[in-house]
Order: C-alpha cells, then sequence, then structure tokens
C-alpha cells in the first residue's frame, strides 16, 4: 500500500518558500539549458533552409567562404558550360555567375556598425531560390544602380526603406525592393545587379557561380568534371551544405559555452535540491516514524520523496520551459566569423528541445533527491518516534 | 564565546548542509568565472590597442583595399610620425580548422607595435629574407613550431601554398600582448599578386599610423580623410582602440547574452544561499528567542545571521576560484580557435569574491528580519 500523493502535495505546500526556491533553482538552470538548444537549432535552422540540395556552389578551392573566394571571368564561363546544369522552362540555363562583397552599415538601435553582405545577383539569381519573395516594390533592373534589401537587414539597419538611396562604393544605390526569404541567411544580404557592382567595387572577377544539377548522379558527374578541371582550381559542394558548413564555427562556439556553462549549472541545481531534500527529512522524522509505525514499508517511504522531487523538479522545468518559450520573439543578429558578414537568427524551440529539458529537468531532481530519501528510508522507527 | 566564534559554531552545526551550500556556491563561482574571463578574452585587442596608433583603411569595409600610393600622403599630415601598412592574409596551417590570424605587412611594421619583443638577430634575419616570417610564441606553442622552421600555409584569400621560413618567435612585453600572430612581408605578396593576376597589385588593407601626440589623433583622422573625400577610395581613419571595438560591436548580441547569463548565474546563487539561510534562521528560532531574553538586540541577531551567510559565502568563493584554474585550462584548449588568449585575470577573481559577499549579505536579510522582528514569546514556540 503506498503512500497517497495527497501527503507530497500537503508537504509541498507546507513548506512553500523552500519549495519554490528550489523550483526556481531548477527553472533558471532549464532556462538556460533550453536557450543553448534553442539557439544552435535557430542557427541550424537559418542556414539550412539557406541553401537547397539541388543546387551546387562553386568557389576556388580552399577558400571556404564566398567573400574570401575568387573566380575569373573565364573560369566562370568554363563552369557554366558543362552539360549537367539544366535548363529552366524557357530553355535558359539554370547558372548565376556571382560576386560577394562588404558594405558597412549602421545598426537601428545601438547605432554600432556591421558588416552586411552585397551580392551582386545574375539573371538566375532568383530562380536558383525559389524561397525568396519579393515582398515590397520589384526586383533591380539590370545595369541600374538598383537594389533589394533582405528583411532582416530593412528591420535591423538605419535608413533602409523603400525609395530611399544608400551610399556605398562611391555611388547611390536605390531601394526598389524589400525581399523575404523565410529565416533564411539571404534576409541578411542586399542584391543588385552584379556587373553594377563588380564594377562600383572595381572587382574584375566573380567570387562564386551558383547552378542547378538535378539529380545526385549528374552532381556526382559535375562535381568530378569542375574539381579536376586544371584551368579551374575550384571546388564544388551542395548549397545547403556549404551553408551549413560557413555557420559551423558560430554555433560549435556558442554549443561549447553553453554545454560548459550548463553542466555546472546543472550540479548547482543538483545540490540546491538536495539541500532542500535533506532539510525536509531532518525536519520530517518524526512523521516519518509515525508512518513506518502504521505500516508503510521503507519502500514506500523512498517512494515517496522521491516523488516529492519529481513534483519539485517538474514545476521547476515547466516555469523554465515557459520563460524560454518568450525568447523565440528574440532575433539575434551578429557576425558570422567565417564570412565577416552579418546574421539574423532566432530562438527556435522545437517538441524535441522540450522533452529534453523536462528530462534533463527530471534528472536533476531526481539526482538531487535521491540520496536524501535514502536516508528517509532507512530512518529507524523507535529513534524517529522519540523525536 | 565571542560573537565571530557562535557564527563559525553556527556555520558548522549543520555539515552536511553546509558543505553542500559550499559545493553549490563554488560551482556557480566556477561557470561566473569562466564567463567572465570569455568577455575580457573578446575585449582582448581593445586592451592591446595603443592611444598612439591610427588606422586608415576603406570607407566601404574592412575587405576592401586601399591603393599603396596613399602612404606619401598620409605621411606629410602634421603629427604623423611614421606610416606601416599590412593586409589581412587568410590562411590555414594543414587543415582547415588550424586558421591563423595571418598579416602580409610592411618591414616597419612591427616597429609600430614596442610590445612585440623579439631579438634582435632575428628581426636581421626577418628583415633580410624575402619569405621569412615571425610568429608569436602562444602560436608556436599551439603547432610546435620552432625558429629556423619553414612551414607551409594555405591561402583561403590568396589562393595556393605558401612557404615560410621562421625567422623568429616573438614575446609580448605586457600581459595583453597577443602572441598568436603571424607577420610576414608584405612584398612577397604583391609578387605573388603580380604573377597570377588575380587581385590587384599594389593595394594594402589598412595603413597603421603612429602619432606622437594622441590628444590630436580625432584633429589628423579629419585630415587624412579629407584628403581623399570623393576620390574612388575614400577612407576612415580612427584610433586603433576604436577600430578594436568596431569588431567586437558587430558581435554585441552575444556579448549581452553572456552578461545576461552570468547574472543568472548570481541569481542562482542568490537562491541557494537564501535556501540554506532560511533554513538554518528557522531551525533557530527558539534560540535567536532565548538570546533576546538574554538582552541582546535585534541588530546583534542580524550579525549573526549574515556573518553565517557571508561565512559561507566566501567559502564558497574560495572553493569555486581554487576549481576555476584547471577548468580554465582545459576550456582554453576548446576554444583556442575563436579566443587564442584565455587567462584568468586577478578582475575576475576579486569580482568572483565581491558578488559572493554580496550574496552572502542579501540572503540574510529576510532571515535576519524575520528574527529580528519575531516577538519573543511567540520565537519559543517550536515550529519544525
Amino acid at each position: 500500500m503506498a503512500i497517497p500523493i495527497y501527503y507530497n502535495f500537503r508537504n509541498i505546500w507546507a513548506r512553500k518558500l523552500t519549495t519554490l526556491l528550489t523550483a526556481l533553482g531548477i527553472a533558471l538552470v532549464v532556462f538556460v539549458f533550453a536557450d543553448v538548444l534553442m539557439l544552435t537549432y535557430g542557427i541550424e535552422k537559418t542556414l539550412i533552409d539557406t541553401g537547397s540540395p539541388e543546387n551546387a556552389i562553386i568557389i576556388r578551392k580552399s577558400s571556404g567562404t564566398e567573400i574570401q573566394s575568387s573566380l575569373s571571368k573565364e573560369q566562370a564561363s568554363i563552369i557554366i558550360n558543362r552539360p549537367e546544369i539544366s535548363l529552366d522552362e524557357n530553355g535558359k540555363l539554370l547558372a548565376a555567375k556571382e560576386v560577394n562583397v562588404l558594405i558597412t552599415l549602421p545598426r537601428k538601435f545601438s547605432g554600432s556598425v556591421s558588416n552586411v553582405t552585397v551580392r551582386g545577383a545574375d539573371d538566375a539569381s532568383l530562380k536558383l531560390r525559389p524561397q525568396i519573395k519579393i515582398i515590397k516594390g520589384r526586383r533591380w533592373q539590370k545595369g541600374l544602380e538598383e537594389i533589394i534589401v533582405g528583411s532582416a537587414i530593412a528591420k535591423n539597419f538605419q535608413g533602409i526603406a523603400l525609395g530611399n538611396t544608400v551610399k556605398f562604393a562611391g555611388k547611390q544605390w536605390r531601394i526598389v525592393g524589400i525581399f523575404d526569404a523565410q529565416k533564411s541567411g539571404f534576409d541578411s544580404e542586399i542584391w543588385g545587379d552584379v556587373d553594377q557592382i563588380m564594377d562600383a567595387f572595381r572587382r574584375p572577377i566573380y567570387s562564386s557561380v551558383l547552378v542547378r544539377v538535378a539529380g545526385s548522379e549528374n552532381f556526382k558527374k559535375f562535381k568530378k568534371a569542375v574539381e579536376n578541371d586544371q584551368r579551374l582550381t575550384a571546388e564544388v559542394k551542395r548549397e545547403n551544405q556549404y551553408y551549413a558548413e560557413q555557420s559551423e564555427m558560430l554555433a560549435t562556439f556558442l554549443k561549447i559555452l553553453g554545454v560548459t556553462v550548463t553542466v555546472i549549472f546543472s550540479l548547482g541545481a543538483v545540490i540546491g535540491a538536495m539541500i532542500t531534500m535533506y532539510a525536509a527529512v531532518g525536519s520530517r522524522t518524526q512523521e516519518i516514524g509515525t508512518l513506518r509505525a502504521l505500516g508503510f514499508s521503507r519502500q514506500n517511504i523512498l517512494t515517496a520523496f522521491l516523488i516529492e522531487c519529481l513534483l519539485i523538479s517538474i514545476s521547476g522545468g515547466i516555469i523554465g520551459l515557459f520563460a524560454a518559450s518568450f525568447m523565440q520573439l528574440i532575433t539575434i543578429s551578429t557576425i558570422n566569423w567565417q564570412t565577416f558578414s552579418e546574421l539574423a537568427f532566432d530562438f527556435k524551440l522545437s517538441p524535441q528541445i522540450a522533452i529534453q529539458s523536462m528530462i534533463f529537468a527530471i534528472i536533476m531532481g531526481t539526482a538531487g533527491g535521491l540520496l536524501p530519501s535514502i536516508r528517509a528510508a532507512k530512518i529507524d522507527i523507535v529513534k524517529a518516534l522519540r523525536g | 564565546m565571542t560573537l565571530s566564534k557562535l557564527i563559525f559554531k553556527n556555520a558548522m552545526r549543520h555539515k552536511l548542509r553546509t558543505i553542500l551550500t559550499v559545493l553549490g556556491l563554488a560551482i556557480a563561482i566556477t561557470s561566473y568565472a569562466i564567463i567572465n574571463t570569455v568577455l575580457e578574452a573578446w575585449y582582448f585587442g581593445v586592451n592591446m590597442a595603443s592611444e598612439n596608433r591610427i588606422v586608415t583603411r576603406n570607407a566601404i569595409s574592412i575587405i576592401s583595399p586601399l591603393p599603396l600610393a596613399y602612404k606619401t600622403k598620409i605621411k606629410s599630415v602634421e603629427g604623423v610620425t611614421d606610416v606601416a601598412y599590412g593586409n589581412w592574409f587568410g590562411g590555414f596551417y594543414k587543415t582547415e580548422k588550424n586558421f591563423i590570424a595571418i598579416f602580409s605587412v610592411s618591414p616597419n611594421y612591427i616597429d609600430l607595435y614596442p610590445e612585440i619583443l623579439i631579438d634582435e638577430n632575428d628581426k636581421r634575419t626577418y628583415l633580410s629574407m624575402r619569405n621569412s616570417c615571425i610568429v608569436g610564441r602562444a602560436l608556436a606553442k599551439r603547432f610546435g613550431w620552432k625558429k629556423g622552421d619553414t612551414i607551409r600555409i594555405t591561402g583561403t584569400i590568396f589562393a595556393g601554398e605558401w612557404d615560410f621560413y621562421i625567422a623568429g618567435i616573438y614575446h609580448g612585453a605586457k600581459k595583453s600582448t597577443d602572441e598568436t600572430m603571424f607577420f610576414f612581408h608584405w612584398e612577397y605578396l604583391n609578387e605573388r599578386i603580380k604573377e597570377t593576376g588575380m587581385f590587384q597589385p599594389d593595394e594594402v588593407g589598412w595603413f597603421l599610423l603612429h602619432i606622437d601626440n594622441p590628444d590630436y589623433a580625432a584633429q589628423i583622422s579629419e585630415k587624412i580623410d579629407a584628403q581623399f573625400k570623393n576620390s574612388s577610395a575614400e577612407t576612415i581613419t580612427e584610433t586603433e582602440k576604436a577600430f578594436q571595438l568596431g569588431f567586437l560591436s558587430m558581435t554585441d548580441a552575444i556579448i549581452q547574452a553572456l552578461r545576461i547569463v552570468s547574472i543568472i548565474i548570481i541569481l542562482v546563487i542568490l537562491v541557494i544561499l537564501s535556501n540554506t539561510m532560511a533554513m538554518a534562521a528557522r531551525e533557530r528560532i527558539p534560540e535567536y528567542a532565548t538570546l533576546k531574553t538574554f538582552g541582546f538586540n535585534g541588530l546583534t541577531l542580524t550579525y549573526l545571521i549574515m556573518g553565517e551567510s557571508v561565512v559561507i559565502a566566501i567559502l564558497g568563493a574560495i572553493l569555486g576560484t581554487i576549481a576555476t584554474f584547471p577548468l580554465a585550462n582545459y576550456f582554453a584548449k576548446l576554444v583556442e580557435t575563436f579566443l587564442p588568449v584565455f587567462k584568468i585575470s586577478p578582475e575576475t577573481i576579486v569580482y568572483s569574491f565581491f558578488i559572493a559577499i554580496g550574496v552572502g549579505i542579501s540572503a540574510a536579510i529576510f532571515p535576519s528580519l524575520n528574527a529580528a522582528k519575531t516577538p519573543i514569546a511567540t520565537s519559543l514556540r517550536k515550529i519544525g
């Protein structure tokens, strides 16, 4: 016969302050734990959505990122002449020769400047990235100094609005459109006509070439041909893989930091729970003695105390998760070290993260409560009743 | 029995609880110290900046170059005593994971950094060899490089394999000197650029200027920028510190997040200690009543409870600080690619203790108020 759960609730209620403090300790740790997971997931999600597995990106060998890559006009022409590249419905080649440069723009709230990627885009650039939709205005016209800006740039930087002009590279660029790229990395970019941008930045070379290559057989063939071409020294990656690699450094750094802090933290919370439960056992010795005298077994006592810990840790976990869920409203905009340019991403909560956080809370509570509960179960009846 | 003796006796009455509390605090203090060290490592470049150095770069962004020809014009500005120039040369050693901060610089570049200490003979070797380089002590240690080695670096921006002869290894004069830098000759890079024809030759990433009077930094900067106004490559000139801070402000979101986490840690410490103190004070209500009966006033009780709380907090800080060092060494290895300099500073330790004492006092506020306020008769009735 087990001790009624009602007894646990009564106990928790009887020691409101201590219980609340313990639950809060656990809640704080769960909050940080969930945030770390949400942040890493947010970065991953942003970058996975940026590239498509159907596209192949070609950059110079061992340059790692578009911003450091350079391909001459001859090299770009050789690449887009490959037979593996798909055509669109009008029979046009799905290939874009692009240039990637940086400009500095002042942020809206802090006023501090940050590096923003400007992409000189080709005719096929938008077609190759179907997730990009122009939500205001229109696309740029070839041969004009016109640009379109990503939604994160419009949101986070000063003076970025439809119809405004931005001055960079010695020219005035008119913002003719604002696009949304479904929270992908492109939302943190500015796009314009590739020839205009190359001309303004006096850069006679491309950064990268993006092509649509359908099917994995085709991709393998294309990759082999381009990488073995002596004239090129280029490397070929699937676009989604390329973007995932780009944020590796940032994600890894945040993960290392987050995990370190969370591990240290959780030890603290376990100790907090231990203190509370030991105190609970200490002050309830007589009660435990009475329960034993009534015929409840050691097993029952152990279970009762563990249930109490579980209740505290579950409520702590729920409070922590509830607080963490509000973090989804926050967008973090920072420099990605590998590309030297701005990247905006959100905290993202997934069911998996919620479950992991709750399990984490329960483990912490149980680890903290186990030793005190064993002590409670071991109490000698006669001694306990003497008080 | 003095008051302080009673405080210690009280603190040790419930051994298990006190030990657990001290452990909990130690753990939190350790994580606080690690985060604080991360923040310091982040600001490292700013602390290395000197008032006598200003930087001129392209107004578009840091990746756009400037013509080398600007040098003469910049040098002619009054107050500028020396002009060096450099280029960012992205590169890695063996694998992409081993990314290094490599600078291709003018011969006088390291002279502008008196805090970079290099043997005179090694410096002569460096200046006389085309493909030689100078590397920092920490960097050499990381890859096991020795003076006289020839190493192969893969360029990320400037394509291909580059072989460098290590002419010397420099030390930092101050604690704040970055010992992970890698310098080689700008001239060597320029030759290779001319051969390949990939980039424009005779361009530099930035000019590093030495000025004799830091008070005129703003005027000098304005003069320089005015010279190139409306040219095809406009400039921005700022102090080295502002230049470094500019880089940092780009990552301020991460810095903010770290600061918030430090605050949460302090809250966790507060929760753990408050919990312990609340329990201790609750158990001792009858004792406090007895003390009051003897004629001690509420202030004495406050001393007792605060004293105990602060003693426990300081013990936690001591233990936490001791644990920080080995953990920091381990952590430094994990993050060496991102934060080359990761050392626990004396300031961090001082902060840890201040926080511990502050938390010790705050945690005792409510229990002391309760103890002081509760009437004697009520207190003598024991509540479990």
